[in-house]
Order: C-alpha cells, then structure tokens, then sequence
C-alpha cells in the first residue's frame, strides 16, 4: 500500500513537472522573456504542489515505524489528494514570466542540503541517547561504584532473574567490570608497543630519508595494512598466530592459553600501524623547513636534527596520532571477538586468556536472552564507557593538533 | 693531539648513531611489508584449496524409490563417500532434467567434506576402510579434484562440502546499495552545504565538530545504534539487508563528508567567480561548475568508504546478520548474512574443512576490496585535476 502511494505520489510530482515545463515552454514560444530558466519553473511546480503531500507522507511512515500510531492509508491518500489539489489551485495562479522561480527553487535546494547535514547531528544524538538511555537503565539495578570497581563479571545467572527463577541457590549474577577494562588495556597496550615504534620509524624514514621513488613503493604497502578487514585479522590472529605464540612459549617452557592476549595484541599493533605512520607523517611533513636547515647548519647529523629539534617540534601532532591509535584499539572488536577470550581475567600475563570491552558487547547482544535482561543491558553499560573514552581521547587530540597547527601557521 | 683522536672517536660515534638510526626505519618498513608478505602467503596458502573440490563419478538411480529415500540412490559404499547435500538435491536433479527418472546415470558427485580433506592430505576423520575405498577409486580414475563452482553458487550449509558463499554475496550486495543509496547523497549534500553555503557560526561549527567524533567512534557503538534506533524504535525487521544498510550508511558517512569536502575545497574560487560573473545563481555554480570537476575525487572518496563498508563485521553482528541462513535473501526485509559475517560464522566452527572455505572467502572479500580500491586510485590519477 505505501508502495503505491509512493508511486502515486511520484507520477503527480511528474506530472507537476510537466505542466511547469509546458507553462514555461509556451512563454519561450511567444517570444516572451522569462526571469528564470524553464527548468526552474517546472521545479517550481513541483515544489509548490507536492511537497507538502511528501512531507505529509514522510511523516505517516515514520508514525508506522515507530508504532506510534497508524494512518489509514486510503485516509493517507485523500489527504494527499487534498494537499496537491489545493497546492495546484493556490500557486498555479501565481505562475507567470515575471515570477523568479529560481530563488523560491534554490531557498528548497537549500533547505534540503541543511536537512541533509542535520542527520550527521542526529547520528550523535541517537548514538548518545540510545546508548545513556538503556545505560541509565542498566545502572538502575547495577550499582555504577560497583560496576566500575568490582572485580568480579559473572552475568550469566542474569536470565534467571528474568525468568522468574531465581532462588536463593542460584549465583547473583555480578557486574564488576575491572577485568573487562583491565584486558582492553592489557591489549591495548601490546598492540601500541607494536604499532608505536613500528609506525612513528616508518613515518620518519618515509618524510626524512627515502626516494621519491621508495615513498611511493612503500606508501601503498602500509595503506593495504589499513585497508584489511578487521574479520580478516582475526582469522589470521586465531588461525596463525595464536598457535605460533602458545608453541614458542611452550619453547621458553610457558604455558600459554589459546586464547591469549598476545596474539590479538599483536596483530591489531599491525594493523594500527597505518594510523600512527600516516598521521606522524603529515605532523612531521608540515615541520618548517627552516628548522631543519637550522639544525643541519650547527653541523649535527640528520639523525640528530630528527631526534633533537624535529620530533620535539612534532611531538604534539605524535601524540595525537598515538592517542587516535589508543582510540582504534579500545573500540576494535573483531580480532579480539575471533582471538581473545570470554573468561574475565586480571592478570599481568599476556599469555593468560583476557576479554574486552568489545568482546563482552558482542556477547551479550549475539546471545538469545530476552533484549531487557540485565545481561543484555550490560553491554550498553560497556558501550557508554566505551563511548565516554573515545570522545575524551578525540577531544583531547583535537585541541592539541589545533594547538600545534597554530604554532607554525 | 689528543683532542683530535677524541673528536675523532666522538664523530666516528655519531656517525654510527646516524647508522643505525637509518637502520630502524629501513627495519620498521621491512618488518610491515615482510608482515604483508606472509600474511597474504598464509591466506592464499590456507585458502586455495577450497578452490578444488573431491568429486566422485558414481552411478546414480532415480526412480520413485530413490527419491523418497535418497540414499537408496547408489551404492552401499559410495554413501560413505558421497555427500549427504547431494543425495538431498535428488529431487531438484530431476526436475532439471526429467529424462532422467526412471534410468541410472553414471555422473561426477560432490564427496563428502572428509574425502576432500583426505585428497588434499590434510587432516580428516576417514576411517580405514573408507581410505581403503578412496584408494581404490583413485586407482579407478572414478575420484578427482574439480573445480568448486558450488563455492560461488550455493548458499551456507552445515555441510562444508556444499556450503558456499553465494548468499552472503547476495547479501553483501544488497547492503551495500542501501548503504550506498543513503550515504553517497546524504554524505555530498552535506558536504557541498558545509563548504559552498554554510555561514560561518555556532550552528556550522557543532555540525563539524560532529562530524569529526563521528569519524573516530568505534563501529561496534554504530552497532548499539542500529539495534537500539533501528530494531528496537523504528522497527525494522532484525538481521535484515535493510538494518544492516541503514547502520553502515551512519558509519559511511563522515568517510564520504570529509572526503567530498577536501574534493570540493580543491577547486580553485576563480571558477566560482567566473561562473558568478556570468550570473549564476549560488546552486547553479556548484551544479555545473564546481560539482562536475570535483567528481572524481568525490567518486574516489566514496568508493573507500564503501569499500570499509564491504568489509565491516561488528556493526552487523550486534544487529544480528550472523545467524546460519543458508538462502539467498529475497529481498531488503528478508533475514540476510554478508561475507564477512559469513568469514566469521565459518571460523567459529570446529569442522576442519571449514578452515580452508573461510580463507578462500577471505581471498575473494580482499580481492573485491583491493580491486575496489585500485578502483579509487586509478579513477584519482585518471582524472584529478591539478589547477
């Protein structure tokens, strides 16, 4: 039925534009002269006849979806008949050669691109209001003090509360989240101990010393590292490189879980590189000249020009590249869902089996518990501190590459 | 001269740090591109064995009997080796060619996933007298690697011999118009009216600073979103095509913004002051002047952005695309894997032939993905403009 509306809705707006383009062709015809091209006109048509049976439609579907309220359709359709013919009669009146069409077309053009910027607010307003709204509700049978500092993450019990089952045998279920964020960070930092060096050296190579010739060969390589799919990894972490960590500790005579924080640390510090060698490149790139021309002068090596007055000057943009690559690790989710574990452990040995922040969401919501279980509920917990970090560590990196473009402007 | 035998030794020194400073950066770029190496050499090497599949030439019986019970169809020891997926597709056999009830053909059957392995000498779960048999036929000439064309026309099984990536393929398709459909327009109108039209205020800053945040949050909260928003207020249908486009479109977005907006400050002001001068109104300057030359980097950025899209995973599996479907979906409502998801759902398994189809759906995804993106860089080359 909302398929024929549209349809209907598509041939009127058609034929709008027919009787716009016809109005103006018989103007051209007769020689008259015409404020506006002839396309405006018929666009004109179209705006003034249809549009609010558009918007009228636009806003009974969105009633539908919600479940807010239904229109009947044919209902839905009268009116739209009403609000074309009213529109035709009103402002077919007013067509004529001196009518400036184009401005009336480019103030809706206008209207429609700030429309369109407006979704990218609403994004963030859905993403806030989603995520605090059932976080609030999680916190309300959660104690947040408890969630954040407790040590102990053993949801599981949580459908039985649900259920209707739960006695005094059964386990409460506990929200003590301190393992879950001591695991993403444990990752996190394996990965940055990796990608860190790796990046920021690559990045120095690729400004200061390599070939036009070399720059172009290896740009591309570390521009495929970023362009994997993160599932991609993950195969790769679980497949290979999992295996290979657990037999050479087994070489050192360690014990190592399958599931272990390295392997996945590991391969996201790979595939972090790109982010880190990148951004350090366009910081380091964008170091007066002057200053290193300054350094080579006093009779230093480039080495040394590098390390004692480049750097230095680029250490703001550095650090806001690291913190971007902190950002990425935190939020990555599929090479630890496919590499790390589900069993919440804190511990210093990243040879141990961990779990994140990301795993734990994925669990919670692929699972089959009813969607207001407290275990369910969990994950949008998970998902706002998630949220808070990243939007903290992007600020903060912001300001500071705002701050060190000004210095050199 | 002892100061000169210090000073030499100082620079000799300095030299050497110079060296080895060098050295790091040589070894940082050596140790990512060796990565590079081995890995694709891992996947490929994982992977391409999925391309050949065990075939069995066997007699096959079709009569009314068979076809109620299919593994009444050929002989007691070709059903061990045989897949179970075949004899349940009998009846479709029929219908395809209906000269064949009622007679017994010899043909090439799909083997079960465990005599693949075997031909392959990787690790199966054949027993001795299946090997025994498998020998034999390989002695017959009756057993041989062929290629897998059910890779890329069947949908997911529980069986590894006739699981395929057919429907994720679909499915990714789909997708990817929806998201494509909504980011692309969305994505360059916000663009054009941030860079062409938008006075410079309060109102205009938040909408960057917005875009930016975007940019950086984690896909999985894109997927909090798509559940909480889409699924749970909107009501669209779980683990639908459509869900799945909408939440990707979201996370498209500033990709595509950022990208259209540095295509569109590309553009010199003097072709907007021509274009001005001959008494074009605000919009037509952009729609016949600044659009069509800012094209190819804005077809470029949106290529990468779609293609990050293709190989997304996390935003879908929180709105639930990684169930077993093993159907083509029917349309943007219908229940819907992608082949990332369907990369996933393949590696969880325990079943060893599994191992080899997922890597060779890896090898298909990156071979989309990197064609994509050269895609983008050749069009960029091509037809960028230097002014």
């Amino acid at each position: 039925m909302l398929i024929t509306i549209i349809i209907i809705l598509a041939v009127l707006s058609g034929l709008s534009f027919s009787y716009g383009a016809y109005r103006a062709k018989v103007w051209e015809d007769t020689k008259q002269r015409l404020s506006s091209r002839p396309g405006h006109y018929a666009w004109y048509a179209v705006i003034k006849f249809t549009l609010p049976a558009w918007l009228l439609f636009v806003a009974a579907l969105l009633l539908k979806t919600t479940k807010i309220g239904t229109v009947p359709p044919v209902f839905l359709l009268v009116c739209c008949f009403i609000l074309v013919t009213a529109g035709f009669i009103i402002s077919s009146k007013k067509f004529s050669p001196f009518l400036n069409a184009r401005v009336v077309v480019e103030k809706h053009i206008r209207y429609l691109l700030i429309t369109a910027s407006l979704v990218s607010i609403l994004t963030t307003v859905g993403i806030v209001f989603s995520i605090l709204f059932e976080a609030l509700f999680f916190f309300k049978h959660v104690n947040i003090i408890d969630f954040l500092t407790g040590t102990s993450w053993n949801p599981d019990t949580a459908f039985l509360e649900g259920a209707g089952r739960s006695t005094e045998h059964a386990a409460k279920p506990e929200f003590g989240s301190a393992p879950i964020f001591a695991g993403t960070f444990m990752i996190t930092i394996i990965a940055l101990s990796v990608s860190v060096p790796v990046g920021l050296f690559a990045a120095i190579f690729l400004s200061e010393y390599a070939s036009n010739r070399f720059r172009k060969i290896f740009k591309p390589v570390l521009e495929i590292l970023a362009g994997i799919p993160t599932v991609v990894y993950g195969f790769f972490a679980a497949l290979t490189v999992s295996p290979f960590v657990v037999k050479l500790a087994g070489f050192f005579g360690l014990n190592a879980d399958y599931t272990n924080a390295l392997a996945p640390g590991l391969v996201m510090g790979i595939m972090i590189i790109p982010f880190i060698s990148s951004l350090s490149d366009d910081v380091i790139n964008a170091v007066p000249q002057s200053l290193r021309e300054g350094g080579l002068a006093l009779g230093t090596t480039k080495s040394e020009t590098i390390k004692q007055i480049i750097l230095p000057a680029a250490m703001p943009g550095i650090v806001s590249a690291i913190l971007l690559a902190v950002s990425r690790a935190v939020g990555e989710t599929m090479i630890v869902v496919m590499a790390a574990g589900l069993r919440p452990n804190l511990t210093w040995n990243p040879l141990e089996g961990m779990t994140t922040v990301t795993v734990q969401i994925v669990d919670a919501l692929t699972g089959d518990q009813a969607f207001d279980s407290l275990a369910t509920l969990s994950a949008f917990g998970l998902g706002l501190v998630l949220l808070i970090f990243t939007l903290i560590i992007n600020l903060v990196s912001t300001y500071i590459i705002r701050r060190y473009r000004k210095i050199y402007e | 001269m002892a100061y000169s035998k210090e000073h030499d030794r100082k620079l000799r020194k300095r030299y050497a740090a110079e060296k080895r400073f060098q050295l790091y950066g040589k070894m940082a770029l050596l140790l990512a591109t060796a990565f590079l190496v081995f890995f694709f050499y891992d996947i490929i090497k994982t992977g391409y064995t999925a391309f050949s599949q065990a075939e069995v030439r066997a007699e096959v019986t079709f009569s009314e009997e068979t076809l109620q019970m299919p593994s009444k169809a050929v002989s007691r020891e070709n059903r061990d080796v045989i897949s179970r997926g075949f004899l349940r597709i009998l009846p479709q056999v029929v219908e395809q060619h209906p000269e064949f009830m009622n007679t017994t053909q010899t043909m090439w059957v799909v083997a079960k996933g465990d005599v693949d392995q075997y031909l392959k000498s990787k690790p199966n779960r054949l027993n001795e007298r299946e090997t025994e048999y498998v020998e034999k036929l390989k002695k017959a000439d009756k057993i041989r690697l062929a290629f897998n064309s059910g890779f890329f026309t069947l949908g997911d099984s529980k069986m590894p011999e006739i699981a395929g990536i057919f429907s994720a393929a679909i499915g990714t398709l789909y997708v990817l118009i929806i998201t494509m459909v909504l980011s692309v327009p969305l994505g360059v109108m916000t663009a054009i009216y941030l860079e062409e039209f938008a006075p410079d205020n309060k109102f205009t800053q938040l909408i960057e600073v917005n875009i930016n945040n975007l940019a950086a949050i984690p896909s999985i909260i894109f997927g909090l979103l798509g559940l909480a928003i889409f699924i749970n207020f909107f009501n669209v249908p779980r683990s639908s095509a459509l869900v799945g486009g909408f939440t990707l479109a979201l996370m498209t977005l500033p990709v595509i913004i950022i990208s259209t907006r540095a295509a569109l400050r590309a553009v010199p002001e003097s072709i907007r002051h021509g274009a001005y001068g001959v008494g074009a109104s605000p919009w037509q300057v952009v729609w016949h002047h600044v659009l069509p030359v800012s094209m190819p980097g804005i077809l470029t950025g949106s290529i990468i952005g779609l293609a990050q899209a293709m190989g997304e995973t996390a935003p879908l599996l929180i709105v639930g695309m990684m169930a077993y479907i093993p159907d083509a979906p029917t349309g943007i409502t219908s229940a819907t894997t992608v082949l990332p998801a369907q990369i996933y759902t393949w590696s969880a398994t325990s079943l060893r032939p599994y191992v080899e189809r997922t890597a060779a759906g890896i090898i298909v995804l990156l071979t989309v993905l990197l064609a994509l993106n050269f895609t983008a860089i050749w069009l960029r080359n091509k037809y960028e403009r230097k002014w």
